[in-house]
């Protein structure tokens, strides 16, 4: 079912921007369309764009935003090297960024 | 000429049936009608209505919205369900990154197979390392979720009474006083739960099934919600209901002031936004008897509603034998992606 709903009806997570809008929801309160435009401000796209799996994986190839396959040869951008970059471009707080610098001693 | 041809579509227990036009938008209209009288809400236009004829008889197999019109997704403990519901042995972080990876999934819960914060409580230092351990894999957000579950606070494997017993008895000043009991106790459990899954970052505390014991589970949610975004602010709060009313087993608990046996949708999410939660799961229940078209449109009718009145994200539940989905187990794509295109256009929902 979750396929379905993915399918039919999804943005498809880290293939195109639905982890990032989720996110802005999530800091924001914002209702869907709000949190969409919110996003391709910041990342200098369209809807059209923002809701598209070609356009958004060589965005975040270039942002290091995290991907659905994995480059061993590249730089690490799956996970929590990822989110540190998403927060920064987003302009919000994620929870596990803050707690891994409060760990790592580097938290301002 | 209105035509005769007879449409492929399904019951609420999923099986196939063949209706007329003439049928099916007759069971529209009785399900319109139906929420109509029972929320106290605004009928569907005549355009809505024949929006939902048109995606009900659509062709195809999958039906889906423009891209421009996708939403996001929330699920309540995706990241087990492989091994719970497929039998396929998975540790819970590995399961969150095939969700995310292979399904495309926007967000997953981490939650236990026994899916209750009394269970959770007792193991949550272990649960919140699962949870950071898969926070250190992936990009999306991750929630920790489970159900309030007030029932599971009853004697013999509870502290309280059993109000459920103490009724028939008579005793009804006991049974109240039993369903307050449990309440705080919930809550206190709930607000543990949170501070493990704050302490290792998580994304999100998702509290599931809410009301399901009735309205003290629903007073338990919305007290347990309030709590955890003033204590931890940054850890975000989804709520997702059990059913379409919160059941009165009380009959007399309030939240700010409005009593909480009767509310429908439009009026919970007026609630949770009280509470301070950040995402809102309203349910339709699923009739079994009766067909999708009068399914769906009951659907739509609550959840456009409950849209209209909210001013936070809204995530249908739209799950076995809920929001218009079949009441069944292995589901079909053809009314799932039809549930999904009608909650998306007609409701304007913001995540499923």
């Amino acid at each position: 079912m979750e396929a379905t709903h993915a399918i039919a009806a999804g943005m498809g997570g880290v293939r195109t921007a639905g982890d990032l809008v989720l996110r802005v929801q999530l800091a924001k309160k914002l209702r869907i369309n709000e949190a969409k435009q919110y996003v391709a401000d910041k990342l200098g796209v369209s809807i059209t764009e923002l809701c598209d799996v070609i356009t958004m994986t060589d965005l975040r190839e270039r942002y290091g935003f995290g991907l659905p396959h994995y480059e061993p040869d590249a730089s690490v951008n799956i996970g929590m090297e990822a989110k540190f970059r998403i927060a920064e471009k987003l302009g919000i707080r994620i929870n596990s960024v803050e707690k891994f610098k409060e760990l790592a001693g580097t938290a301002v | 000429m209105e035509s005769e041809i007879k449409y492929f579509t399904r019951g609420g227990d999923g099986s196939i049936i063949y209706m007329t036009e003439r049928e099916i938008r007759e069971d529209i209209d009785a399900g319109v009608a139906d929420a109509e009288r029972r929320g106290k809400i605004p009928p569907l236009t005549e355009d809505e209505k024949q929006h939902i004829y048109e995606i009900v008889t659509m062709p195809g197999s999958v039906v889906g919205v423009a891209p421009e019109d996708t939403v996001v997704s929330t699920s309540d403990s995706g990241s087990d369900k492989f091994t719970t519901k497929c039998g396929i042995p998975l540790e819970r972080s590995i399961g969150a990154m095939v969700h995310e990876r292979v399904l495309g999934a926007d967000s997953v819960d981490i939650g236990n197979e026994d899916y209750n914060y009394k269970t959770v409580k007792g193991i949550a230092k272990r649960e919140a390392a699962v949870l950071k351990r898969a926070l250190g894999t992936t990009t999306i957000p991750l929630f920790y979720g489970a159900m309030p579950d007030l029932g599971f606070y009853t004697k013999p494997d509870g502290p309280v009474d059993n109000w459920a017993e103490l009724l028939p008895l008579g005793k009804v000043d006991e049974a109240l006083a039993a369903q307050e009991q449990a309440v705080e106790h919930s809550v206190h459990d709930i607000l543990y739960v949170a501070q493990q899954v704050d302490a290792v970052g998580g994304d999100g505390i998702h509290i599931d099934t809410a009301g399901a014991a009735g309205d003290g589970d629903f007073l338990a949610t919305l007290k347990a919600a309030e709590a955890i975004k003033s204590k931890y602010p940054n850890l975000g709060v989804s709520i997702g209901m059990s059913g379409e009313f919160v059941l009165g087993m009380h009959g007399r608990l309030k939240y700010g002031g409005k009593r909480l046996a009767g509310l429908y949708a439009h009026d919970q999410v007026k609630l949770a936004e009280e509470a301070g939660a950040d995402i809102f799961g309203p349910v339709v229940n699923t009739n079994s008897d009766k067909s999708f078209p009068w399914n769906i449109a009951r659907v739509c009718t609550f959840l456009k509603a409950c849209s209209e009145a909210a001013n936070i994200p809204i995530h249908a539940n739209a799950g076995m034998g809920v929001c218009g989905v079949p009441m069944v187990e292995n589901m079909s794509s053809d009314v799932v992606s039809r549930v999904d295109k009608c909650l998306i256009e007609i409701c304007k929902i913001d995540g499923l």
